[in-house]
């Protein structure tokens, strides 16, 4: 399922927002996420998962084809931890 | 920052009430909660991926008493982040990096 696929259909469940602003809507919801994110702020939805960054350390790597060593630098990712029903969810463990 | 402060600032950017705001960030998690149900990948653009694996069964052990368990096999999601989403955290924008 894409965003598109998504947009519409939750705007086949509603009535009161028109495609136009379920739209608008789905993109401030993931972009509110990343912003918060970026921030340092963390996001926990119930029932759902929760997002914050985890912090990469410096490490030496190698670059595959000379073996030659070089230094990644650390960096901070994004991570999803998702909630006990989204969890049970997908493992069948529980219905919608 | 939790659901309720996301349909604030929904609220806040296109004048849509709390309540309206509220309902469709609920319908779009239990959209994708339904698909992920389903074992589909949810792709979200500029955000990441909602991935569905499957483990196999493993070993595991209890790390307080070391006794050995075993770990059924079972179904979990994990998201991968788009390039653009981990550049955003790192402060770079869309074309950088």
């Amino acid at each position: 399922m894409t965003k598109t696929d998504l947009i519409e259909k939750v705007s086949l469940k509603t009535t009161d927002l028109t495609k136009k602003q379920t739209e608008i809507v789905v993109n401030m919801l993931f972009d509110s996420i990343k912003e918060a994110l970026a921030t340092g702020d963390k996001i926990e939805i119930r029932g759902f998962g929760s997002f914050r960054i985890r912090n990469r350390r410096n490490r030496e790597g190698r670059n595959p084809k000379t073996g030659e060593s070089v230094s990644v630098p650390g960096k901070r990712v994004p991570f999803f931890k998702a909630g006990k029903e989204l969890k049970e969810l997908v493992d069948g463990k529980m219905e919608v | 920052m939790k659901k309720a402060d996301i349909a604030n600032e929904l609220y806040e950017k296109i004048g849509i009430s709390k309540k309206e705001a509220l309902d469709i960030v609920e319908m779009v998690l239990d959209t994708m909660k339904e698909s992920l149900k389903n074992g589909e990948t949810v792709k979200i653009a500029g955000f990441g991926n909602f991935v569905v694996r499957s483990k196999h069964e493993r070993k595991g052990r209890n790390p307080k008493t070391g006794e050995e368990i075993g770990i059924s096999p079972r179904r979990v999601v994990t998201f991968r982040p788009s390039h653009i989403f981990k550049q955003y955290v790192n402060g770079q924008n869309e074309n950088a990096g």
